[in-house]
């Protein structure tokens, strides 16, 4: 037991970062409050017992289940979902704020039932082509008639029953999830036949063909670029993880460029997000749509500073979309550029222990699962963060665990929840442990 | 494949990294002309509405615009009070957070905000002792008794007022009617402040534009004031003599050119005297002196005055305005000596003040002024000074002299010669007992059949003058088409020179 016993399950180190994320989502709350109206919100510690109540609920259900997992994941997830409640009861306190606290006690069930529910995640390999075909349904959910919803111009949202969601927050997270396993089993396969230029064969093409299918499907149908380029990104990324060779990466790259011009060519809301991206601050466009969405963000995070107007002292409330996609220049605003540079740092710890846990992990499914989740929290938070930093033409994607959003929020948690559980071992080493 | 999970690591870094660059250049290095961005106009309003902003004040300490804590739950704290309402409006101009800023709400804009770099130990003092940003106050030379005298006098007539200090140009009363309240325009609700401005815009009289500095008039005889400057400067005296038919065939042409009701000046005298020219308004005479004299000295004259050279039609505006000073002022109007090569006889009429001759009562006062400060033209100041929250003198603005335009010897001169007008001429109306009123008549024709518009500017005391006052009636007032600017503006003058002396 040597090699587990060289893993200390550290169970104060976890404890000691809940603490701080409770206080740091019970404080943002408060300042917010101060901010906006000069009090403390009467109810901060209803608030407080509540949200940290529920955070405390998780961490014992982690230690229970999986007592020698990662004890970072949760509270920085904690963190970030706090900062992120916080600015939208400044932002919108009755339109969203009090929905997303709903909803981020329902991100954190989805996190303690699938940690209660999942012991071993390995049993998700032995469903590989079940869980792949249910996440491409869920992917294609949105273009079904009778079901799909068309909001805002993209059709990416399914009404069942009651519930209107974006079925693709869930279908990624399946479609991950099966890469995971199909890669795993294939291995071998893609590793050989490097070809001289270490292109890979005609035939190995295949898989990357269809998921380029795919995703071109997701753009054209749904017209939702954020989702399409995030999909093929995630599965170019695995691809290329699992086989080693380069020529998945190059191929992969050049059908994303072809995909790319494609989707300008042809498609012109494509053609206007590029428009607003280069032209948002030109005075011609400045007050129109979309480039003004980006000019206004431009002037939330410039006004915003090295250090911020402070929460609540800022006018975020000019900018569009910002309790969605613009959340993150609402922080920039108030937070200036260190706290906009500290939350994203948050999910810089969350990248790096994400692919820490898959280096841990000794099988390549639980590698390329926790690879590939990861993949997928990292590029989605780029797309957005450098998408309403002009640093990309915009996407709207959901800033994980901050922005307002039931499904990307459900989505990430059983995400973080899954790398809690990979993160659980077997562990490099787990064999030779008995001697 | 851990090598590979690495290199992922990598790029995520070296995207991050590239993240970091971006808001580092958005937030920090180009911070600032992002923000000041045209488009970013409501976040600058906000930060702006934020500060409380400075007062203005009158010498006497009399609050004439300051800003008062904004209605609760406004997305601005603070609102911009007016308490006299329209009286002070030509010098204050108005805060509007749609229409922008004027007068010395523009101005002194960098000083009333508080952003001027000689408040920058203010504002420090303010951050460091953790008090919200406050701009300076504004100390104007008005003096409220002159300003509602120069109100009062108006009354219900169409006109404007301006009283100066001959001695340091300070502006003493600068009224416009109609005026406006420019409370309407930066408080209340949007929809408020866009009536109220529509409503102002709507009036044909144009009250957002004050008479007294921003429109231009034809002087009249009150221009007889420049031509027997620009005699006497040139060896013309007051008793040079000149011939005195009562009216005036030009060369050249078929026009002629009439004593105000074709009178007879003197009685019918064959020559009459630069002095009695001037004392009976005799147009004729000063038609010939014009004439004498030619393009080019007067268009000198009206230059040392502070107007500007003009070429009609074809150029009327006035591009670098020769006097400035804290308030937008349109400069009078003299057309160049090239338009007269082409039109010798119009020399005629632009030396009574007719034709291309425009002026208005702010650059009428500057003309006096000099005459009345023996010869030296002070430039018009409305700021002494500019004091920060803590009550400390940020800025001072002392009087200048803007130029000579006159000898003080043909000061003295033209001094007599309004003082005639004023005790034996067309002027009378204007005597004070007891003190000594120089002064001078225009009636100013607004074409055939219409009211004339009515002119007198003067000074007083003649012997050391500490006020010039000028002042317009546009259509001749009460009289309509029977005014004069001895009957209408001579009275107003009058009560003026009396609010500022007493």
């Amino acid at each position: 037991m040597s090699a587990v016993a060289a893993r200390p399950s550290r169970p104060r180190t976890g404890a000691t970062l809940l603490v701080i994320a409770i206080v740091v989502t019970v404080g943002a709350y408060a300042i917010v409050g101060l901010g906006l109206h000069g009090r403390v919100p009467s109810n901060t510690v209803v608030y407080g017992l509540t949200i940290g109540g529920a955070y405390l609920v998780a961490w014992a259900t982690v230690r229970w289940t999986a007592p020698r997992a990662d004890p970072v994941l949760l509270p920085i997830a904690g963190m970030l979902g706090g900062l992120g409640l916080a600015m939208l009861y400044r932002l919108l306190p009755r339109e969203v704020a009090d929905a997303q606290a709903l909803w981020l006690l329902f991100g954190l069930s989805a996190f303690i039932l699938t940690l209660v529910l999942i012991r071993d995640d390995r049993i998700l390999d032995r469903y590989t082509y079940t869980i792949g075909l249910a996440g491409l349904l869920l992917l294609l959910l949105p273009v079904v008639p009778g079901i799909g919803r068309e909001i805002n111009g993209a059709r990416l949202w399914a009404t069942v029953g009651p519930i209107t969601f974006q079925p693709a927050e869930f279908g990624r997270l399946l479609i991950v999830i099966f890469l995971a396993s199909y890669l795993s089993a294939k291995r071998e396969l893609l590793e050989a036949g490097v070809g001289r230029l270490g292109l890979p064969r005609v035939k190995d093409l295949g898989p990357l063909l269809l998921a380029w299918g795919a995703s071109l499907a997701v753009l054209f149908l749904e017209r939702d670029l954020g989702a399409s380029l995030l999909f093929f990104g995630i599965f170019v990324v695995m691809l290329w993880v699992a086989s080693g060779r380069l020529g998945y990466l190059i191929v992969g790259g050049l059908l994303f460029a072809l995909g790319a011009v494609l989707g300008y060519l042809t498609l012109s809301h494509v053609q206007d997000r590029v428009a607003y991206w280069l032209h948002a601050l030109e005075p011609a466009h400045v007050h129109a749509f979309g480039y003004g969405q980006l000019a206004q963000s431009w002037f939330a995070l410039a006004s915003g500073g090295l250090v911020g107007t402070g929460l609540g002292r800022g006018s975020p409330d000019l900018i569009p979309f910002r309790a969605s996609d613009f959340i993150l220049s609402a922080f920039g605003e108030e937070l200036g550029m260190l706290g906009t540079a500290a939350i994203l740092l948050l999910f810089v710890a969350l990248i790096g222990r994400g692919l820490r846990i898959a280096l841990d992990r000794r099988d390549s499914f639980g590698r390329l699962l926790a690879t590939g989740l990861t993949t997928t929290l990292a590029l989605q938070t780029f797309t957005i963060a450098a998408g309403v930093t002009r640093l990309i033409p915009l996407t709207g994607v959901p800033l994980p665990l901050v922005s307002y959003g039931g499904s990307s929020r459900v989505a990430t948690m059983v995400m973080l929840a899954l790398l809690v559980r990979i993160s659980a071992g077997p562990w490099h080493g787990w064999q030779r442990s008995p001697t | 494949m851990e090598r590979r999970i690495r290199r992922v690591g990598i790029a995520f870094v070296v995207l991050f990294a590239l993240l970091f660059g971006q808001l580092a250049y958005v937030q920090v290095f180009a911070a600032d002309s992002i923000k000041n961005n045209p488009a970013n106009f409501s976040r600058q309003l906000i930060a702006e509405y934020n500060v409380r902003r400075g007062s203005i004040l009158t010498a006497d300490g009399q609050v004439i615009a300051e800003s008062v804590p904004g209605t609760p739950g406004s997305r601005y704290r603070f609102d911009r009070r007016y308490p006299q309402g329209e009286l002070y409006s030509s010098i204050t101009g108005y805060y509007s957070r749609i229409y922008g800023r004027t007068n010395l709400e523009q101005s002194m804009n960098a000083y009333l905000s508080g952003e001027a770099p000689e408040l920058a130990v203010s504002t420090f003092t303010d951050l460091f002792l953790g008090r919200p940003k406050r701009g300076a106050s504004v100390i104007v030379t008005i003096d409220p008794r002159v300003q509602e005298a120069a109100k009062n006098a108006l009354g219900g007539n169409q006109g404007a007022v301006v009283a100066l200090d001959p001695r340091n140009g300070n502006v003493l009363a600068l009224y416009s009617t109609p005026g406006f309240d420019p409370n309407a325009l930066s408080s209340g609700t949007d929809e408020q402040i866009r009536r109220a401005w529509t409503t102002l815009n709507d009036d044909p009289r144009k009250p957002l534009l004050p008479l007294a500095t921003q429109e231009l008039f034809l002087p009249g005889s009150s221009f007889k004031i420049l031509t027997g400057s620009a005699a006497i400067e040139n060896g013309y005296g007051p008793d040079s003599r000149w011939p005195n038919p009562h009216r005036l065939t030009l060369p050249l042409t078929n026009e002629e050119l009439q004593n105000f009701g074709d009178e007879f000046c003197n009685g019918g005298s064959p020559t009459v005297t630069l002095q009695i020219g001037f004392q009976e308004s005799c147009n004729v005479t000063f038609a010939e002196v014009g004439l004498k004299l030619g393009p080019e000295r007067m268009a000198e004259q009206a230059q040392a005055y502070g107007m500007c050279l003009t070429d009609p039609p074809a150029k009327t505006t006035c591009d670098d305005h020769p006097i400035s000073f804290e308030l937008p002022f349109e400069n009078g109007r003299f057309p160049q000596p090239s338009y007269f090569e082409r039109n010798d006889p119009l020399l005629a009429f632009s030396a009574i003040g007719l034709d291309n001759d425009l002026v208005n009562p702010m650059q009428m006062a500057l003309m006096a002024s000099a005459i009345a400060n023996d010869g030296r033209l002070m430039n018009p100041r409305v700021v002494t000074q500019v004091r920060d929250a803590q009550g400390r003198v940020a800025r001072e603005f002392r009087p200048k002299q803007w130029g000579e335009p006159i000898s003080p010897a043909t000061a003295r001169a033209m001094t007599q010669l309004m003082i005639s007008v004023v005790n034996g001429g067309t002027g009378y109306r204007a005597a004070i007992a007891g003190i000594q009123v120089a002064g001078k008549t225009g009636t100013a024709t607004n074409g055939p059949g219409e009211a004339p518009n009515a002119w007198f500017t003067a000074f007083a005391p003649a012997s050391a003058p500490r006020v010039v006052v000028s002042a317009i009636v546009l259509d001749g007032g009460d009289l309509g088409s029977e005014a004069t600017g001895g009957q209408v503006a001579a009275p107003i003058v009058k009560q003026v020179i009396e609010a500022a002396l007493s």
